[in-house]
């Protein structure tokens, strides 16, 4: 297991310092970037990172999409990016895969590291005849052994021969993890891997990608609007709206003011019945007990509204 | 044995189906009918160049076809006009310049019919020549970047995130696509080479599981719409590259008419 910034830490509602604010640890002498109270100059590159960006600024069309953004995916973790819509989550994961260009900031990737990622939205292009199992093939060289695997893994095994065209949304989402898998990377880049799918094949997937991820070590860049689905199989989280507003152990963030003022206290509220349930521990008024330090969220839970 | 005229043209013809078969499955499927008829028809501009400085003119062709390639490269990514408008208006002040050039070239019978619809009939051994080499080049080219192009034609950001160079391989493919073009307008003309390179892709889609299924398919209907399109030629006196694409069109329509009555039922 990696060792987690805040794990050490005790969960308490109350207690404020487990989730950091960016910028606090920050070095406050240099002004210059000019962005807000929270304005601060990068600090250095995690070596150990798969990916490490540091002070990633993209404005696009004159709007500022991300805004000093740093992040750090190291081996076997995985980071789990939230955000409202248009909160920059997409183009974070397309700026750290080089397909989009940050104005400012750099980004250094491990050598030889290599990604699989599983875009956002796949539109299959009708005008191109493609078998699922050549799609995958795409992705590596591979024989027909380890096609078997992956389809095998994502549940995809009965597609193999199918036309890509002719796949549902949930099948298709299946398939491109697949592709992503074969080609056995150290860093993996799943872009709302679930959109479309119902909500049991949404529990399932995470499921199946925290079993991956402990089997084969790659680390995981998650993008999701929605961490009550994720936070069993995040280690970490990065709540980002342009900027980053708080990070940290997937308990801490639900927890943290800046996760309950983008999300509405709804959200953190739905967290804490979420917890709640889980660790059995309550008074009679319902209100939540403060748990043990060290308590995780336990991995095999389904979040209930 | 048949005429000398016609078995070049036969050649000519069916190299040129089976050069046009994968190239123009990766037209269809990057979507670049009109990039490529613009390419084609600025080789008006070579064919005029040729004239007035009495150069080979598919060499001359090969030159404009190339550099209106690499200048659409440059072009494509200015954000002033968009794309497919600056197509249109390339292609069109191309065929305006072909067209005024030949007419102001003197001293010689130019036909320009022969430019624009091509004049299968009047291949010479030289044609044949860079038929066949040229062709062999652009074979050679495409099998070598054969994968990755189809990755990079299946969905680019995933090419690009997995680590292909997918603006190198997109500048190889509008070269290869040049020469074929340049290739291309002596035997089928300006106007018809795309018909050419599409419409044997289009007409296989509905058949095939494969990519590549897609592209044999493509170069059988190419070759049979060739050697059908010149006997009509032939036995009815119509002109030879407007009677290929006529065969072709129809071989399109026979495929996708069970596709389409599918959908519907």
């Amino acid at each position: 297991m990696p060792t987690l910034a805040f794990e050490e830490r005790g969960h308490r509602p109350e207690q404020s310092g487990h989730a950091h604010d960016h910028g606090h640890e920050h070095d406050h002498h240099h002004h210059h970037h000019h962005h807000g109270p929270h304005s601060h100059t990068p600090v250095a590159h995690d070596p150990n990172a798969l990916v490490s960006a540091r002070g990633l600024e993209l404005t696009r069309s004159g709007r500022a999409i991300l805004q000093r953004v740093d992040i750090d995916i190291r081996p076997g973790e995985i980071v789990t990016v939230i955000g409202p819509n248009g909160a920059g989550k997409t183009t974070l994961a397309r700026t750290l895969l080089g397909l989009e260009r940050p104005d400012r900031g750099s980004i250094v990737r491990q050598p030889g590291l290599v990604i699989g990622y599983a875009p956002q939205r796949f539109e299959v292009d009708r005008a191109i005849p493609l078998t699922v199992e050549r799609f995958v093939k795409l992705g590596r060289r591979a024989d027909q052994a380890d096609i078997d695997r992956v389809l095998r893994q994502v549940g995809a095994e009965a597609l193999g021969d199918r036309q890509l065209s002719e796949l549902s949304g949930g099948e298709l989402q299946r398939v491109v993890l697949a592709r992503a898998l074969i080609r056995s990377p150290g860093l993996l880049v799943l872009d709302e891997p679930v959109r479309g799918v119902d909500f049991a094949g949404e529990a399932e997937l995470y499921t199946l990608i925290g079993k991956l991820r402990t089997e084969n070590g790659f680390g995981v860049l998650l993008i999701s609007h929605d961490l009550h689905v994720v936070m069993a199989q995040s280690d970490r989280v990065l709540c980002l709206n342009r900027h980053v507003c708080c990070s940290g152990v997937p308990e801490s963030v639900a927890q943290h003011p800046e996760y309950a003022r983008l999300f509405g206290p709804q959200a953190a509220r739905a967290f804490g019945l979420y917890h709640h349930h889980h660790d059995h521990r309550h008074d009679l008024a319902g209100e939540p007990l403060p748990e043990r330090s060290g308590d995780r969220a336990p991995r095999d839970s389904e979040p209930r509204g | 044995m048949p005429d000398p005229f016609l078995l070049r043209a036969l050649l000519a013809g069916l190299g040129l189906a089976i050069v046009a078969a994968p190239l123009g499955c990766f037209v269809v499927w990057r979507r670049m009918a009109y990039y490529g008829e613009t390419v084609a028809q600025a080789g008006l501009i070579g064919v005029a160049l040729g004239l007035a400085f009495s150069l080979n003119l598919t060499a001359s062709v090969l030159m404009v076809t190339l550099a209106i390639s690499l200048l659409l490269v440059v072009l494509s990514r200015q954000q002033v006009v968009p794309f497919d408008s600056l197509l249109g208006l390339l292609a069109h002040a191309a065929l305006a310049i072909g067209v005024i050039a030949a007419s102001l070239v003197r001293g010689q019978q130019i036909d320009l019919m022969a430019f624009l619809f091509g004049d299968i009939f009047a291949i010479t051994i030289g044609d044949l020549r860079w038929i066949m080499f040229g062709g062999a080049a652009a074979l050679v080219a495409l099998a070598f970047v054969w994968r990755p192009l189809l990755s990079l034609s299946v969905h680019e950001d995933l090419a690009a995130a997995e680590g292909l160079p997918t603006e190198r391989l997109k500048l190889v493919f509008v070269l290869i696509l040049a020469l074929v073009v340049a290739i291309a307008i002596k035997i089928v003309g300006a106007l018809l080479t795309i018909a050419f390179l599409i419409m044997p892709a289009a007409a296989a889609r509905p058949l095939s599981e494969t990519p590549e299924q897609m592209a044999l398919f493509a170069g059988i209907f190419g070759m049979l719409s060739v050697v059908l399109g010149l006997f009509v030629s032939v036995a009815f006196d119509t002109p030879g590259g407007p009677s290929i694409v006529l065969m072709l069109a129809l071989f399109f329509v026979v495929s996708i008419i069970p596709t389409i009555l599918r959908q519907r039922g």
